[in-house]
């Protein structure tokens, strides 16, 4: 039965007294600024609230997630949506950082130590891979109608199935790669989580902000000069490349000899690949083609 | 017990010794009205079942809605109508109509050519969805509907400018129509990024704003780049 005190509304200024009377209960404290009623209910601290824990439920869930996000636990299991707004717990200044960290890569500033803090994100990386999508199709697209403004017969087309190709190859790449460089360090490492290994957030967080400097390369790429051209992918190569590379090198190098070039060189060519790759497939020169078409135009009709 | 078969007959026969206390009055009648929404009894209406009205009236109050939204985008203001009543049906009706002026177009090829039907459609919702999701996790106070509304909404600048192209295109398709229709899918693309950013920038977190921004005026690009792009079959 249902004493009537149960049914009264509880003045939560004896939240003090509640917490003596059980001091193993979980707490949450709202900052002031905190406005926002998420969906779910429940609250999150204010933004770089990392310590405000809110135990919605006895999840198992806890201890693989907090393997995998290193310095920053994450709020409730991975089926909320709070979950999720941990990955996103970043300002416009801080995001603004990060890109420029990622333009300027400098021997000695690993750009997970210095840019990313154990706050890493998944806006930048979600973000600069659709830009990066539309803009090689866009400017791909463009290139391609200047290149052939002196052919009488070549007639403008929009070619949206590029968009769809793009999106495949980079998201791939900016998913995939990680996720087995990441998978492949950690076994390197053993059982035993050295101070150096990085998390999977981080990983794909590095990748993600390391293709923002491909963007200023493709609209670069409209200009039909093929030396330009070259020149251009080389120095965003080199810049992005050697983000990578700083900042996998501290980790890598406690391996054996053999294992550390052969990873490095492994990152540098998969790079390499999807750079030189997406100019040879979006940026044709017009001597392949009468009209337009991929890279293998044996099928005539 | 003797009284079951008493009480199965008058169910509620043991409340009668319930007694209320006088100072809880029970006042008022309890009818059911159908098909509206509280919203309607608080905007002081009396309790009216829209079931008997006439089907010209249900249907002119809903096309009266979505006028009036489409009003409010034509002149952007700061105001909550938009975000209060929220519908779908604008956005629908634009999307379709966007998507049927594209098509028709370069069509001989479909390989080459310009955007199908479909892919109007998933790039303008599914853009829709990831820009209100991602404006929820960065900590927005505005729901998804709320959002998805105010983004449709917001495409009508740019589906007017695709008529307006397609009927410059009419007239021909050299270098004074493609500075015509460049300067008004420009212009149409800026008044959709403001209009929108307008009815969405209040329920942002500050410090975050830009972050917000960013997608829809890569969504809008997006589409603006579709419609300036359609050049028609020959």
């Amino acid at each position: 039965m249902a004493s009537p005190n149960d049914l009264q509304f509880q003045e939560f200024e004896e939240a003090a007294e509640l917490l003596s009377a059980d001091p193993g209960a979980s707490t949450l404290s709202m900052s002031a600024s905190n406005t926002s009623t998420t969906a779910a209910g429940g609250g999150r601290g204010g933004p770089g609230g990392e310590d405000v824990k809110l135990d919605l439920s006895e999840e198992e869930g806890e201890e693989e997630s907090s393997e995998l996000l290193g310095g920053q636990k994450p709020t409730g299991g991975f089926w909320t949506f709070e979950y999720y707004q941990s990955f996103f717990n970043v300002d416009t200044v801080q995001v603004l950082d990060r890109v420029k960290g990622s333009l300027m890569p400098l021997p000695g500033r690993n750009f997970i130590k210095h840019n990313l803090r154990s706050n890493p994100d998944l806006y930048g990386p979600f973000w600069i891979c659709v830009t990066l999508v539309f803009s090689v199709a866009i400017s791909g697209n463009l290139s391609s109608f200047l290149s052939e403004r002196g052919n009488p017969s070549y007639h403008y087309r929009p070619q949206f199935h590029r968009v769809t190709i793009a999106a495949l190859v980079i998201f791939m790449y900016a998913w995939l790669v990680p996720i087995g460089l990441w998978g492949f360090l950690t076994w390197r490492q053993g059982a035993e989580r050295q101070i150096g290994g990085y998390t999977f957030l981080e990983t794909v967080c590095v990748y993600g902000y390391s293709l923002f400097i491909y963007i200023p390369t493709s609209v670069l790429w409209i200009i039909p000069f093929e030396w330009l051209r070259w020149t251009v992918i080389l120095v965003a190569m080199v810049i992005s490349g050697s983000v990578l590379v700083l900042t996998f090198w501290p980790v890598v190098r406690e391996d054996t000899k053999v294992m550390a070039v052969a990873t490095v060189v492994t990152i540098v060519v998969l790079h390499t690949l999807l750079a030189v790759g997406c100019k040879m497939y979006f940026f044709q020169i017009a001597v392949h083609v009468p009209s337009v078409v991929p890279i293998t135009p044996t099928i005539t009709q | 017990m003797a009284v079951s078969a008493d009480e199965a007959s008058r169910p509620f026969a043991g409340l009668s010794d319930v007694s209320i206390s006088e100072d809880i009055p029970v006042e008022g009648d309890i009818s059911v009205p159908m098909g509206t929404s509280s919203s309607n009894r608080q905007r002081g209406e009396d309790e009216f079942s829209t079931l008997d009205e006439p089907v010209k009236e249900t249907i002119l109050r809903d096309l009266r809605a979505v006028g009036s939204k489409f009003i409010h985008v034509l002149y952007p203001k700061r105001s909550t109508a938009l975000l209060r009543d929220w519908d779908l049906w604008g956005p629908l009706l634009l999307c379709v109509t966007l998507a049927l002026l594209l098509q028709g177009g370069a069509a001989d090829s479909d390989d080459h050519g310009g955007p199908q039907f479909a892919e109007v459609f998933v790039i303008v919702w599914f853009g829709s969805i990831i820009i209100t999701l991602n404006s929820k996790l960065l900590g927005g106070t505005i729901s998804f509907f709320q959002s998805l509304c105010v983004l449709g909404y917001c495409i009508m600048p740019l589906t007017a400018a695709m008529a307006v192209c397609r009927i410059v295109l009419v007239g021909g398709s050299g270098t004074v129509s493609f500075i015509v229709r460049l300067v008004v899918v420009t212009a149409s693309f800026g008044w959709s990024t403001f209009a929108s950013t307008a009815f969405l920038a209040d329920s942002q977190p500050p410090g975050r704003k830009a972050l917000v921004v960013y997608p829809v005026f890569l969504f809008y690009f997006v589409i603006g780049w579709m419609v300036l792009t359609f050049s028609p079959s020959q």
